[in-house]
């Protein structure tokens, strides 16, 4: 694709901290490379700003290779931009042309409170993969490879779960602000391996629980979710969530 | 864990409304199939022995218990997530995503079902009061006394253009209700077989457009003189 440079307009919101009411901000952004990727340009708004003395924009970002899940960007009513299946860090600027108008604005949930600018607090998922998104039981020695037998598919399903990066762009797109697809994601992860099976009662009910807590809402399987993960984590874990709580719940015996 | 805790928790919430959507789908079939009845160009001979069967049975008048049950808590679970959905999010977006990855009656399913609800007090007032509360018209059938639940269907249909548009629209957002709520339900008890949700998928918008067609024709068929 032929290299170009644009100049845009962005509309960012801004907000000191998590007690002051935020507000959208409009910045001319010039000479930009489409080769650039889209924190990039952030980056170039961020240099210009402190030449002039202002604050710079807040916003998440650590490998900027699309693995970490920290970038987190609401753009054009859309989490992580236009692209299927990709970040923000990996949307590059050759999605947009000359004189494009940009809205940027933070994930929107309860549960994820704007701590400044475009980041918001995501401890709530740490929480709940500390409910019981992990294998605590011993597992032994490291056996034979072939020891343990795992279907092809299940292996694949497992693998294709835990492709999920926890960025939260399932919750920003929900209309409801569920953190299902995410909590789905990590349950049948672990729920589809051989390793996972000993705890998946107490780990389906414990995560369900502290996802509650946390203020989520209820999934009403519109498919928002699916459409804008960065991974393309699918709706079917959802529905073995639902399937994996409730068996979970109704066998207790007490 | 107690059974509280159980139906309280989001998933557990949405298991109620999942198994009385399904409870209420079955209804439907036997409504509809029912008030096929009054295409039969009988003058409502077999529709008016239908009802009374309906009415006189012993076992659809129990069914008829749990219908009403059905309806409450799938209406007041359906009102009460709706709103702790929506209170999720104080702070909206500038931008929304719009129907770039859902369809816009999978979000509408609260102001859809509330004009169900709505629909459904009219409807009731029409049909189930008075023939269960303040009595019909009896009509002979066979030299044997039957309500004449044909003659009140009649009577509220024919030449009554703004009914017949209210039913219109109540059957039409029962139409867009069900081609989520089918396949929904099904999600949220747990289907997550790919195979068997793209059966669930295609019987559920079949079912929508069917079921709620000949339910939109009912009306129309009396307004329009097609039956009498």
């Amino acid at each position: 694709m032929q290299h170009y440079t644009m100049n845009l307009t962005l509309k960012v919101w801004r907000q000191k901290n998590a007690s002051t009411a935020g507000h959208f901000e409009t910045y001319p952004v010039a000479e930009i490379s489409s080769e650039m990727s889209f924190l990039e340009m952030i980056d170039v708004l961020n240099e210009k700003l402190i030449k002039e003395g202002k604050e710079p924009i807040a916003f998440d970002h650590d490998c900027r290779e699309g693995i970490c899940g920290m970038c987190s960007m609401y753009i054009n009513g859309r989490p992580h931009g236009p692209w299927q299946q990709n970040t923000t860090c990996q949307l590059h600027m050759r999605a947009y042309k000359d004189g494009d108008t940009i809205v940027v604005e933070p994930w929107r949930a309860n549960s994820f409170p704007v701590v400044k600018d475009l980041m918001v607090d995501r401890s709530a998922f740490d929480r709940i993969i500390q409910a019981g998104g992990y294998i605590s039981v011993n597992t032994g020695n490291a056996v034979d490879a072939n020891a343990i037998p795992v279907e092809k598919e299940k292996a694949d399903s497992a693998f294709a779960a835990a492709a999920c990066i926890g960025c939260g762009a399932c919750v920003a797109a929900c209309k409801n602000s569920s953190a299902m697809l995410f909590v789905s994601a990590k349950v049948s992860h672990l729920a589809l391996l051989p390793q996972g099976h000993p705890e998946k009662k107490k780990r389906a009910l414990s995560m369900v629980a502290q996802m509650d807590k946390e203020g989520f809402g209820a999934c009403t399987n519109t498919g928002a979710c699916e459409a804008v993960c960065p991974k393309g984590i699918s709706i079917e874990n959802i529905a073995r969530l639902n399937r994996e709580y409730m068996m979970a719940g109704l066998s207790e015996s007490e | 864990m107690k059974w509280s805790a159980l139906f309280n928790s989001s998933v557990g919430r949405k298991w109620t409304m999942g198994l009385t959507g399904i409870f209420l789908i079955l209804f439907l079939i036997v409504h509809v199939g029912l008030n096929a009845c009054i295409w039969a160009m009988d003058g409502g001979v077999m529709f008016n022995k239908a009802a009374h069967f309906m009415g006189a049975n012993v076992v659809p008048r129990l069914l008829e218990i749990g219908l009403f049950a059905g309806f409450i808590l799938h209406i007041f679970q359906g009102w009460s997530l709706e709103l702790s959905n929506r209170a999720a999010r104080k702070k909206g977006y500038a931008v929304s995503l719009g129907n770039k990855g859902s369809k816009w009656y999978s979000r509408s399913m609260g102001i859809l079902g509330t004009l169900l609800f709505l629909f459904l007090v009219m409807h009731l007032a029409h049909f189930w009061v008075p023939s269960r509360i303040t009595g019909l018209e009896p009509v002979l059938i066979d030299g044997k006394e039957y309500h004449n639940l044909y003659g009140e269907m009649l009577n509220v249909f024919q030449g009554n253009l703004p009914v017949v548009v209210l039913y219109s629209i109540g059957c039409l957002s029962l139409a867009w209700h069900l081609m989520h709520g089918f396949q929904s339900a099904f999600r949220t008890l747990g289907v997550s077989n790919p195979r068997y949700l793209k059966i669930i998928e295609n019987a559920g918008m079949f079912f929508s457009i069917v079921v709620s067609l000949a339910f939109a024709l009912m009306p129309i068929s009396m307004y329009a003189g097609w039956v009498k």
